[in-house]
Formats: C-alpha cells, sequence, structure tokens
C-alpha cells in the first residue's frame, strides 16, 4: 500500500520509537522510504542513490529541532537537499555582444520546442527585447508550417525557406535576415532528435559552429522516465546545452526527470511550459518550490486508490471525525474522501453504499453521469492544487487559481466553486461540532441530503 | 523481424548488456537481487512490477535450486513474457467501413503512428482513408495532409480551430459514401488529467457511434516510450473515457527502456498492437512479446 513521503517516514518513525536525535537505525530505514518515493516520481536511479546518500549523510546525528517531530526534521532535511539540487530558476544568459544573440531550441521528437520556441519569443518580446523565429525543422512534416503559423498567431518577425536547404544553410540564412530586422535574439526551431541519432547530431553540432549561440536549450518532457540521464547527457557532452525547458507541467507527472537531468547536467532550469496555448500564461519562470513539492509530495494523491477499501476502517474513520470536529478538515481532506469514494466503483454504485443516496437514487433524483463528471472536474481542480494549497486553502490567492484552472483546464470560476463547497462543507462542520443541525448544501446540488461527508 | 531487432538494440544493449553482467556466471548472493531491481527499475519497470519479476525470479530460483547467475536468464525471460498476452487480431474486418480512433497526450507520436497505419493497411489491400481531427494545433491538419500524401490515402480536413466532432462526422459520410473500408481518426494531444478535453473525447466519440452504431471497432491509446511512470495513469484515465483497445508504444528505436510496457499492460489490460521504432513510414512493427523479450537478451 502507498502513502505519501511524509506519512511513510512518520510511520518509520513511529515504529522506530525515536528520540530527539537521529540514530542511525531511523535514517536507514527512513531512506528506504525516501528511496521508494523518489523512484515512483521518475527520478532516474543512479540520482536517486547519491540524493539518498547526501541525506543519509546530513540527516544522522541530526538534532530534532524543539518544534518537530523527528520524521518532519529528516523530510526538512530532503525538502532542502531537493530545493538545492534542483537549483534556482536559471536567467538566460545574453553577455556577448554579438547581435542578434542565437537560442538553439533542441531536444526529443513531440517534447514541445516549437510550442516553447513561440512561447519564449512572447516572453522575451515582454522583457524588451527584439525576437525572431527560424523555422529549421525540415524533417517533421508541416513543421515548418507549425512555426509560421504561430510566428503570425503571435505576431512574431520569423524565416523560413521550406525544407529543401539543409538545416545548418537555413540557420545561416535566418540569422542574417533577423540582423537585417534588427532582431536582438534569434530562436532556432530544430527537428525533434534522439539523442543517439549520430547524423541528427552532427547537424546540431554545425548549426552550434556557425552560429555561436548564447544558449542551448534542452526542452524536455516532464513525463519522460528513467530514459531523462541519457537525453540530458546525450545532448549534453555532444553539444554543450545551456539549460533545460521543462514542458507539460500542467500534467500530472510527478516530474522526478527535472531532478535527473539538473543533477547529470549541472546546467539549471530555466522555464516550465504549462499549456498548449502559446501565452505568456504558459510560460513561466521556474519555479523549484513547486517542483520539489511534486516530486516528493504527490505521492497520497497518485496512489490513494489503494487504499478505498480503508474507507470505512475504523481507524480512518476515527481520524477523519476528529479532523471534521477540530475543524481542519483540509481541501487534502477533501480530496482523499472524493478519491476514495471514486475507486470504489461506479458512482451508481457507491452511491447506493452511502447512507440516504439509494432512495435518492431510486427516486430519480439524481444523474448518475452528471454526478460523476461534476466529480471528476472537482477531482481535477484539486489534483492541480500544490499540496501546500490543499492543506492551507487560505493562500489561494487570484493567480494561484488562475494556475489551478489552467491546469486542469476549467474556468477559475470553477476552482472559486470548489474552494466555496469546501468552506460551506467546514461551516456545516462547525455547526455540527457546535451540536446544530442544518440543511446540509453539499457536494452538488440537488444533493441535500448528502450525508456521506 | 530485421527492423525490429535493430531498432531495439538499444534496449538490448542496456538489458542484456546489464544482464549478462549480471547474470554473468557467479554464484547467486543478495548483490545479484540488488543489481537486478536496479536493472528492471531503470528500464522504467516501475517499481511494483520490478518487484512481481524479482519476487518471481527469487522463487523460481529457490525452488529449482538454480545457484549460478547465468542459469537465471530463462527464468528473467519468461517470467516477463508471463506478464504480457500476445495482443488479439485488431477488429477491423468484417464489416462494411471499421473505424479506428486514435487518442494520447501532447507530442506522444499519434499522427505519425496513423501514418504508419495507413500505411501498412494500405499494402495489405485495405481501402483507407484518414480523418484529420486535430482542429487544434497548428498545422496538425497539413501534417496529417503530408503522410497522406505519402502513404497515397486521402485526408478529410477542415479548418484549423473548427470542431473536430464536425470534421468526424464528415469523414464517416465520405469514408461511407466513396465506399472506404478503413477509417483512422486522428485527434488532438491532450493531457489525460485535462477534464474540458477528456470530455471532447467522449464527445468524439459519441459522434462515431451514432453514425456508425458498433464505432469505434478499435480506440489506440499512443504512449511514448520514454515516460516514466506517468504512462500508467494516461492508460487509467484514456481508458476510463474512452475504452482504450489498444497500445502503440512510440520512439522504443531510441529509448533504452521500454519496460513500462509490461507495467501498462498489467495496469489496464489492454494490449500492445505496435510499437515504433523510428520516424519513416516502415517503422511500425506488430508487437510480439516472444520477439520484444528475446531481444533484450540476444547477445549481437
Ligand atoms: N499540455 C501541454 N502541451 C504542450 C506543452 N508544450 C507543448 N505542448 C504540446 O505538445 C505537442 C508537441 O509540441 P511541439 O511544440 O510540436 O513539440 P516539438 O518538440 O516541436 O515536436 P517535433 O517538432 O515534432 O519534434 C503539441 O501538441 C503541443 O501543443 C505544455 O507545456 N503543455
Ligand atoms: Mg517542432
Amino acid at each position: 500500500m502507498f502513502e505519501s513521503l511524509s506519512q511513510r517516514l512518520q510511520n518509520t518513525f513511529d515504529r522506530l520509537g525515536s528520540g530527539r536525535v537521529v540514530t542511525e537505525q531511523d535514517v536507514k530505514d527512513a531512506m528506504r522510504d525516501v528511496r521508494m518515493a523518489l523512484l515512483e516520481a521518475d527520478v532516474a536511479l543512479p540520482i536517486v542513490k547519491d540524493f539518498v546518500s547526501r541525506v543519509r549523510e546530513r540527516a544522522i546525528g541530526a538534532e530534532v529541532h524543539k518544534t518537530l517531530r523527528p520524521h518532519e526534521q529528516v523530510l526538512k532535511i530532503i525538502h532542502e537537499e531537493m530545493r538545492e539540487t534542483l537549483g534556482e530558476a536559471g536567467r538566460l544568459n545574453f553577455s556577448g555582444s554579438t547581435k542578434p544573440h542565437v537560442i538553439m531550441m533542441v531536444g526529443l521528437q513531440g517534447s514541445g520546442k516549437t510550442t516553447s520556441a513561440a512561447k519564449l519569443a512572447m516572453y522575451l518580446r515582454k522583457e524588451g527585447r527584439e525576437p525572431f523565429l527560424i523555422a529549421a525543422d525540415t524533417y517533421r512534416p508541416a513543421a515548418v508550417d507549425q512555426l509560421v503559423t504561430l510566428a503570425k498567431q503571435v505576431n512574431m518577425p520569423y524565416y523560413e525557406e521550406g525544407i529543401s536547404a539543409s538545416p545548418p544553410d537555413i540557420v545561416k540564412r535566418g540569422l542574417a535576415a533577423a540582423k537585417e530586422a534588427n532582431a536582438s535574439v534569434a530562436i532556432v526551431d530544430t527537428a525533434g532528435r534522439l539523442q543517439i541519432d549520430e547524423q541528427l547530431m552532427r547537424e546540431l553540432e554545425e548549426i552550434k559552429k556557425r552560429t555561436d549561440p548564447a544558449e542551448i536549450l534542452l526542452v524536455a518532457d516532464a513525463m519522460t522516465g528513467q530514459e531523462a540521464v541519457n537525453i540530458a547527457t546525450g545532448f549534453n557532452e555532444r553539444i554543450g546545452i545551456t539549460g533545460l525547458i521543462l514542458t507539460k507541467i500542467d500534467g500530472d507527472a510527478r516530474g522526478g526527470a527535472a531532478l535527473s537531468m539538473r543533477a547529470v547536467t549541472g546546467v539549471p532550469i530555466k522555464f516550465m511550459g504549462t499549456g498548449e496555448k502559446i501565452s505568456l500564461d504558459t510560460f513561466e519562470q521556474f519555479h523549484p518550490e513547486r517542483i520539489a513539492d511534486r516530486i516528493l509530495g504527490m505521492g497520497d494523491v497518485m496512489t490513494l486508490i489503494e487504499k478505498a477499501e480503508s474507507l470505512y476502517e475504523e481507524e480512518e474513520a476515527l481520524r477523519l471525525q476528529k479532523k471534521m470536529m477540530e475543524n481542519n478538515f483540509t481541501l487534502q481532506d477533501f480530496l482523499d474522501q472524493l478519491r476514495k469514494i471514486r475507486s470504489m466503483g461506479p458512482i451508481s454504485k457507491v452511491m447506493g453504499m452511502l447512507p440516504g443516496m439509494s432512495k435518492m437514487q431510486m427516486q430519480g433524483m439524481l444523474d448518475n453521469e452528471e454526478v460523476e463528471s461534476r466529480i471528476s472536474k472537482v477531482e481535477a481542480i484539486l489534483n492541480s492544487m500544490t499540496i501546500t494549497e490543499r492543506e492551507r486553502p487560505k493562500i489561494l490567492n487570484a493567480s494561484r487559481k488562475k494556475r489551478i484552472a489552467r491546469g486542469s483546464g476549467v474556468e477559475v470560476r470553477d476552482v472559486n466553486d470548489v474552494i466555496k463547497q469546501y468552506r460551506q462543507m467546514q461551516k456545516l462542520m462547525d455547526q455540527l461540532r457546535k451540536g446544530r443541525f442544518p440543511k446540509i448544501p453539499g457536494l452538488t446540488d440537488g444533493m441535500d441530503s448528502f450525508e456521506g461527508f | 523481424m530485421g527492423i525490429f531487432k535493430r531498432g531495439l538494440s538499444r534496449t538490448r544493449q542496456s538489458i542484456s548488456g546489464r544482464i549478462s553482467q549480471i547474470l554473468g556466471n557467479t554464484e547467486i548472493d543478495e548483490d545479484t537481487w540488488d543489481d537486478l531491481e536496479a536493472t528492471l527499475i531503470q528500464a522504467d519497470l516501475g517499481l511494483e512490477t520490478t518487484d512481481t519479476v524479482v519476487d518471481f525470479v527469487k522463487e523460481t530460483v529457490t525452488r529449482e535450486g538454480i545457484t549460478r547467475t547465468n542459469q537465471m536468464n530463462e527464468v528473467l525471460k519468461s517470467s516477463l513474457t508471463a506478464l504480457i498476452d500476445p495482443p488479439p487480431p485488431l477488429n477491423i474486418t468484417g464489416r462494411d467501413l471499421s473505424i479506428i480512433l486514435v487518442v494520447g497526450v501532447n507530442g506522444s507520436g499519434k499522427t505519425t503512428s496513423i501514418a504508419k497505419l495507413a500505411h501498412r493497411f494500405k499494402e495489405q489491400g485495405r481501402n483507407v482513408i484518414l480523418a484529420a481531427g486535430d482542429t487544434f494545433r497548428a498545422a496538425a491538419i497539413e501534417q496529417l495532409q503530408r503522410w497522406g500524401e505519402r502513404a497515397g490515402v486521402p485526408v478529410i480536413a477542415n479548418q484549423q480551430g473548427s470542431d473536430p466532432g464536425a470534421v468526424v462526422y464528415d469523414a464517416i459520410q465520405a469514408a461511407q459514401s466513396r465506399g472506404h473500408d478503413l477509417l483512422i481518426i486522428d485527434t488532438a494531444g491532450r493531457l489525460h488529467n485535462n477534464y474540458n478535453l477528456m470530455r471532447e473525447l467522449e464527445k468524439i466519440k459519441g459522434v462515431i457511434s451514432k453514425a456508425v452504431p458498433d464505432a469505434p471497432h478499435e480506440v489506440l491509446l499512443v504512449l511514448d516510450g520514454t515516460t516514466g511512470q506517468n504512462a500508467l495513469k494516461q492508460g487509467q484515465k484514456f481508458a476510463e473515457s474512452s475504452n482504450v483497445t489498444g497500445l502503440v508504444i512510440t520512439k522504443l528505436d531510441g529509448t533504452s527502456r521500454g519496460g513500462m510496457i509490461f507495467s501498462v499492460f498489467t495496469e489496464i489490460g489492454a494490449p500492445v498492437q505496435f510499437i515504433g521504432l523510428g520516424e519513416g513510414i516502415d517503422d511500425l512493427v506488430p508487437f510480439d512479446v516472444n520477439q520484444f523479450v528475446n531481444s533484450l537478451f540476444d547477445e549481437s
């Protein structure tokens, strides 16, 4: 059965009955938890080993801070180490004097190079520079059309000459055109390639040789698995990358590849892509905090399904009851409950199991599909929040809500609805606690006697 | 056969290189198990599947009194083979028009795989037509059209930004009136956790089954072979929303992985039908479990 890292560590330390100093035995057991969590998050094995040994060194003999419990102390060390390894958001380097500065976008097929090239151009224009796009992918059908469409869409100057010339030649002429247009930065979109493709890697070397780029950015998919190490090392050894762009962060991958790639190349992660739309909203400075959270923290969300049976387990029920009574039922708990309910089977069946529901169902008061889709939506929204946001819903400000809406493909209004429902639930619990029994504004409309919550 | 082996050579090198190193010919000891675990994890099998395989091999080794690492090879092979069923034939015959819907996350290789499928089925004498259902991504329509020209297969398309359901509907009409017997539908890449886009996919599916009651006859989920554990979630979510009937795993020519095949199958039960081994129109081969596992261990 899977648990979040923090839960795992807590159990480990509880079992060991640890004291105020973290002992070697504590650490030994805890590191097994860490290793598992990182592997589940797709961090590459060699990096996991390294990471674990660094944490081990720092943790043994560490004194447990007064306000912390031992597992929290270790968690804190892990967090710090993770943050350190991920590094700060890298800035683009425009130190050379020859203009335009060249930025090469490189990476595997489908990683997001063309999309990121267009977004980066928008970003640079906002920073007050004069970006220019060069279409040098002559391999994938319609790749040139794609870049040209995007360039026109965001009103960016560009150079293309179809697919008959060689990419290095195209880039050379493209640079001349950029100079002509008084551009200060030229972004070169290259074809996707595998790092082991000898011929295509040579082509990148050639482009590099001819353009002396200020930046070579490796664009990588956040869903990448153990291969991340080979990809990053392959590109780096061959052409020397200067930064990473991590795309598809709007997905729900744990993103361990970020740690792997950063660790093996030592180059900073510079940007994150958070959506398909070409917009400044979907192209952000790298947030180490957010990625660290993701790599470490989402275990519980990912795998609560496994815990479905425990919904009615006494311990769990008691814990929740207590939380409700103390009124610190968080959005995280909300999500946990949702997932548990959903994982028990089709909603029609589950509903029947909840007190008061089967009667409503029989009376045809509930459209199961409607309920199902609403619950999916709520779940998607909650999934797009960070653990911290779920644990401390108070911090959900406008920009966070916007990000969450984007991440789950809904409107901010929908995010607000979920928060409202949550607040109502909290209020309800408060009233229950005070011994009053109001009408229940349930999870969805028309579910006024949803006693399950 | 040849291409299959060539493409998988990286996988083979990685796993078998390590395997023969591990297996070598020494006494089996604790290190053997650690090394085996590490090798499987690094091939993206995931923790759970890795544990299953290691436990199985351990048990068999104990039961059969195997003491040397070089004798473990066959055990490991059969434990991997046992994890995954051979795919049944695609359900695309025996009616006037069969429809394949192709789905997957952004950049996984849907369009390229469709081109390869179209080429393959055309060679087999099918009368194929394609629908450019990705009306979202810039130049996705042109991309499919280029491939259609190369494969010599017509493509039904509409404007970028138009309703994908409408193109799909048009394509079905065209397929029927022009007497095509196989329609393959491209869709926009979508992340499985994007609620609205997954709903859109359900809608597209609704359009198809309204026009042809038992269609789509196959729903192929295209997974990127370099994806890690997220492949499982993709599988689950797409299976939930659009009843995935088969898998296509792409980009296996470069990855030294491929182990996700085992865990995805274990997770969602949909068979792997094809694997992609390159960017050429011929670089798609039917998935064969034994061949796949064997090529992981082949020496040369
Ligand atoms: N959801 C999401 N989709 C993205 C993101 N970045 C790119 N995409 C999508 O991923 C797919 C591939 O993106 P492209 O920009 O075409 O990738 P590429 O690396 O240029 O691909 P090739 O040129 O074919 O090698 C497209 O469907 C994009 O819309 C992102 O941050 N989030
Ligand atoms: Mg591209």
